[in-house]
């Protein structure tokens, strides 16, 4: 710590903008490192290993077509040549064709996007919304019943399996009860260039009970995490003071406390959200919802490898965008952490 | 009528292993103006006794008899209502830890305005304002910039310092102060004596300062209190208790002083250890480790007095007579 | 405060007897635990316990097929819970599938734990450039999502048992490493490692036969709470067609076969496989659930 002289004050608002600044550049460099690295690595699972030529190309395709598609492909060539014109290909947005469909790949995916991106923005809403309030209880009024129950619910949660959870929501919504559709996505709008299924209610209808799905094992993780920040939070000093200024303790846990636990719970529900992606592939399944997870267990059944590399390249590059995203909110989110860059 | 007066206060905690009585019958008064120093080991309740006179103490500890009159009217048994009225209002506490009494994620800014909010109802600008004005009171440069720093961007005696600003900010009329200097450098620690009691003088508050450093306690307080295991052993105007003590703990605590002593002259340590909370010797409890004590300690000793000099000893030194 | 009468009292120290105590002593724990037990006893005396054979094709009877709970069969005995579409008991097939899920999934477990503690253990001892590396993959494989490799995986090797349990072991094998590498540091700077070493231990001696056991918290915590979770994930492979082939059927498949009459109300060929299957998940987890509560360090603020 500073021996300096009283008060000495590191920390200036221009400073403040610029850290940002370099902070954010520091970490895409880092981040085009790692893509560049998937690159590679999806290249060398795709291209070297196991034999490529039946990887991309249509398995009921005849020797000729075989032959030419092979020198098409370049698939002939020096492996280092072979991983450039796959490089520059990737950058333009060409990761080959798809079988089942014959339209290039990554449009494929990209026209599906959206779909999976509402769906798991919606989970994580409710995770949220739901989880934080619950931990929240749990963790006020630690050791009583409502603590057990809230948390033993959190352990089914997670115990769940992802895919029956799903087919009981179906069961008991649509078949008994009526109440919501089995499945599909029902109807969408337009909205600033973006399709939606928010802004009609049958679009809603459609998006509740796979949303649910999804959002369940991250509610019970945003339920324990949240328990266990309040569980550390409120022991400490700065709580005791703030009684001793006489605040009431609903400011106390609504300011004070929620806003050192929203930095660790933003943190991990923030790279849970690659978990989020990923399990839409089971949910899309079951609820037949037209995302990149439902494409991806299409393709891999109907052997349509290119549409797999597409999927797991915009995946990855995802990831890379959510961990970025995750770690400038958690700069913001604790003051602390923005000025040690600073130095 | 004095600003505080307690009453044979008692704070007990429900353990497993048994009841801890943390405070055991303590009894004082501070008058207005007055800074009262409490004195005593980790252990001896000090730190208790000020929290059961702000209503802070946390279970399993709660206040188990006597009476904390504030300004005549008994404290215990207000509703957490009444008593979160009072605090930050007309009592006010500041803590050891400067880093962890404030919240490092909030500002200084909204740290002080929400203290303001809790008890008058005034706008932000209104509030801001008090703030600034608070923080200038203790001697912070350019308080309008420092108002949206975070905690951690002040060295410590900042921290302390914006924490006395926090208490000043209703002119409460009794603080109370556990350990605010412990935690800092030997100079700022005086900056901050010298402020606290300008200050202190300036606005005819009653202070209770609570402490293990008996050095600290006689520049500043105009009375002090030695506690040991849960009670008051010795008490009374700071120069009286220093220059004549009367109870041999008090004398102990003065030997093992290094600045009461001429170079070369051994430190004295008090010999044993202060007994655990659970199993205090029966009589007086200091008895286990006084030079002074014999078979009538076994019994517990009333409280003497002469004059405001009291103490609760079967053998009180320096020619003390009640 | 240790439960057991005193000629099965182990010392109150040790790591099994903590572990033993802290479930004894939860309610909830306790019962997770001896359902736990229940159900294994189920898988390993499967055989004998079910009413037929599910896959001897003998047995079976196609005339059979979708009967709902409690139907009686053809030769007069009472299908408990149903019938699937082949015509197979389905308090049988969960037997069996019972059989499969808890091997598949102790078996990952097993692998992954030995795996992950070994180079937990090497990279916290040896440190240096193969600790880094070794948490750098850990990073690596703990930030990306475990069903989305696992997919990877198997859609790129194909199916079968083996493979399964690789792709499992792959994407748990992190979590025991990490664990394992944690408490493996705090060991490694305790004086009896001093003593081992100056004593002209063998390193695998000094990894294997004194940091180990004093690691055993963690490994024991993670190693409850990943057998739940292989299991867990199997099912969801085996559900989505990727997991164990039809031949070796486990809770996830007979789920899956169950998905497609689910809209029509035929709904016992998926419920009660499913339960079954939450009804292990659930009770192993509760039970590592409060394993990670006994031996957190941070036992704080309870």
């Amino acid at each position: 710590m500073s021996g300096a002289a009283e008060g000495d004050d590191n920390g200036k608002t221009a400073v403040c903008a610029r850290t940002m600044t370099v902070f954010i550049i520091r970490r895409l460099l880092q981040s085009l490192g790692v893509l560049l690295a998937t690159s590679v690595i999806v290249f060398l699972g795709v291209f070297a290993i196991g034999n490529p030529a039946d990887i991309l190309i249509a398995a009921d395709a005849t020797q000729a077509e075989r032959q030419a598609a092979i020198v098409a492909l370049g698939l002939d060539r020096p492996l280092v040549e072979q991983y450039w014109i796959f490089l520059t290909n990737a950058l333009q947005g060409d990761l080959g064709r798809s079988f089942v469909f014959n339209q290039p790949a990554i449009g494929l995916i990209l026209a599906r996007l959206p779909a999976t991106l509402e769906l798991a923005f919606i989970a994580l809403l409710i995770a949220l919304i739901a989880g934080i309030p619950l931990g929240l209880i749990a963790g006020l009024k630690p050791q009583s019943l409502v603590d057990e129950t809230i948390m033993t619910g959190s352990i089914l949660g997670f115990s769940l399996p992802n895919f029956w959870q799903g087919m009981m929501l179906i069961m008991i919504f649509s078949v008994w009860l009526g109440w919501l559709p089995a499945g599909g996505r029902g109807d969408t709008t337009q909205f600033l260039g973006v399709t939606t299924s928010l802004l009609n209610w049958d679009g809603i209808a459609h998006l509740i009970l796979p949303a649910t799905n999804l959002a369940l094992f991250n509610l019970a993780l945003v339920i324990r995490l949240t328990r266990t920040g309040v569980r550390e939070i409120m022991p400490l000093d700065f709580i005791k003071f703030a009684r001793a200024k006489g605040l009431t303790e609903r400011r106390i846990v609504l300011v004070h406390v929620l806003k050192n636990i929203m930095i660790p719970v933003v943190t991990v529900v923030g790279m849970e959200f690659g978990s989020i992606i990923a399990f839409a592939v089971v949910t899309e399944t079951i609820f037949s919802w037209p995302g990149i997870g439902k494409l991806l267990i299409d393709s891999i059944m109907l052997l349509d490898r290119p549409v797999v590399v597409s999927y797991l390249l915009v995946v990855v590059f995802m990831f890379i965008v959510i961990n970025l995203l995750v770690d400038i909110a958690y700069s913001l989110l604790d003051p602390r952490i923005r000025l040690r860059d600073a130095q | 009528m004095s600003t505080i007066t307690i009453d044979d206060l008692q704070t007990h905690f429900d353990t497993p292993a048994g009841v801890i009585r943390a405070v055991d019958g303590v009894s004082f008064s501070v008058e207005r103006g007055e800074i009262l120093g409490l004195v005593g080991e980790s252990g001896s309740g000090k730190s208790i006794t000020g929290f059961s006179v702000i209503g802070l103490v946390e279970p399993p500890g709660h206040v188990a008899g006597g009476r904390i009159l504030f300004q005549g009217e008994d404290l215990i048994g207000r509703s957490d209502r009444e008593m979160r009225a009072l605090r930050g209002k007309k009592i006010a506490m500041i803590f050891q830890d400067p880093m962890m009494t404030l919240n490092p994620v909030l500002t200084i800014e909204t740290q002080m305005v929400e203290a303001v909010r809790a008890h008058d109802r005034v706008g932000r600008t209104e509030a801001r304002r008090r703030a600034v004005e608070a923080l200038g009171l203790v001697g912070i440069p350019s308080p309008d910039e420092r108002l949206s720093a975070y905690p951690h961007q002040f060295s410590g005696g900042m921290r302390q310092r914006v924490a006395i600003a926090i208490a000043l900010l209703h002119r409460p009329d009794l603080i109370i102060a556990d350990e605010p200097t412990t935690a800092l450098d030997v100079t700022i620690q005086s900056q901050i004596l010298s402020e606290i009691q300008k200050v202190s003088q300036n606005f005819g508050m009653s202070l209770i300062w609570i402490s293990h450093d008996l050095g600290v306690v006689a520049s500043l307080a105009h009375e002090v209190a030695v506690m040991y295991a849960g009670r008051i052993v010795e008490a009374g105007p700071v120069d009286t208790v220093l220059d004549h003590p009367a109870h041999p703990y008090t004398i102990g605590l003065l030997r093992s002083i290094p600045a009461n002593l001429d170079r070369g002259e051994a430190l004295q340590a008090i010999p044993g250890m202060a007994p655990s909370p659970l199993h205090r010797p029966s009589g007086c409890p200091f008895r286990l480790r006084c030079f002074a004590a014999t078979a009538i300690c076994e019994t517990e000793p009333a409280e003497s007095r002469n004059g405001d000099h009291r103490w609760r000893c079967f053998h009180p030194q320096n020619e003390a007579r009640p | 405060m240790n439960a057991l009468p005193t000629r099965w009292r182990l010392s109150p120290d040790s790591t099994l007897s903590r572990a033993i105590d802290g479930i004894i002593t939860s309610p909830k724990a306790a019962i997770g635990a001896v359902v736990t037990i229940l159900l294994v006893l189920v898988a390993v005396f499967g055989p004998w316990l079910a009413p037929q054979n599910p896959y001897d094709l003998g047995a079976i009877d196609f005339f059979d097929a979708r009967l709902p709970p409690l139907s009686p069969s053809m030769n007069g005995s009472i299908y408990l819970l149903g019938t699937d579409g082949q015509g197979r008991d389905m308090l049988s097939a969960m037997i069996y599938g019972l059989r499969t899920s808890i091997a598949v999934g102790l078996l990952a477990g097993i692998v992954a734990l030995v795996v992950g503690t070994a180079l937990g253990l090497v990279a916290a001892y040896v440190g240096g450039r193969v600790d880094a590396l070794v948490m750098r993959l850990v990073d690596l494989m703990l930030g990306l999502p475990a069903i989305l490799v696992a997919l990877m995986l198997l859609a790129l090797l194909g199916q079968g048992v083996w493979k399964v349990i690789l792709a499992l072991v792959l994407v748990q094998w992190a979590q025991f490493a990490r664990a394992v590498r944690a408490a493996a540091l705090v060991e490694r700077n305790k004086e009896y490692v001093e003593a081992a070493v100056s004593l002209g231990l063998s390193r695998p001696r000094i990894l294997f036969g004194h940091m180990l056991p004093n690691c055993l918290p963690p490994i024991i915590v993670v190693g409850t709470l990943q057998v739940a979770s292989a299991i867990s994930a199997e099912a969801t492979l085996s559900f989505l067609g990727i997991g164990l082939p039809i031949t070796e059927p486990s809770l996830g498949l007979l789920i899956a076969n169950g998905y497609k009459v689910l809209l029509s109300g035929q709904y016992w060929i998926s419920v009660y496989p499913g339960l079954l299957l939450l009804v292990l998940v659930f009770s192993i987890n509760v039970v590592g659930d409060r394993l990670r509560e006994v031996f957190n360090p941070r036992f704080l603020g309870r």
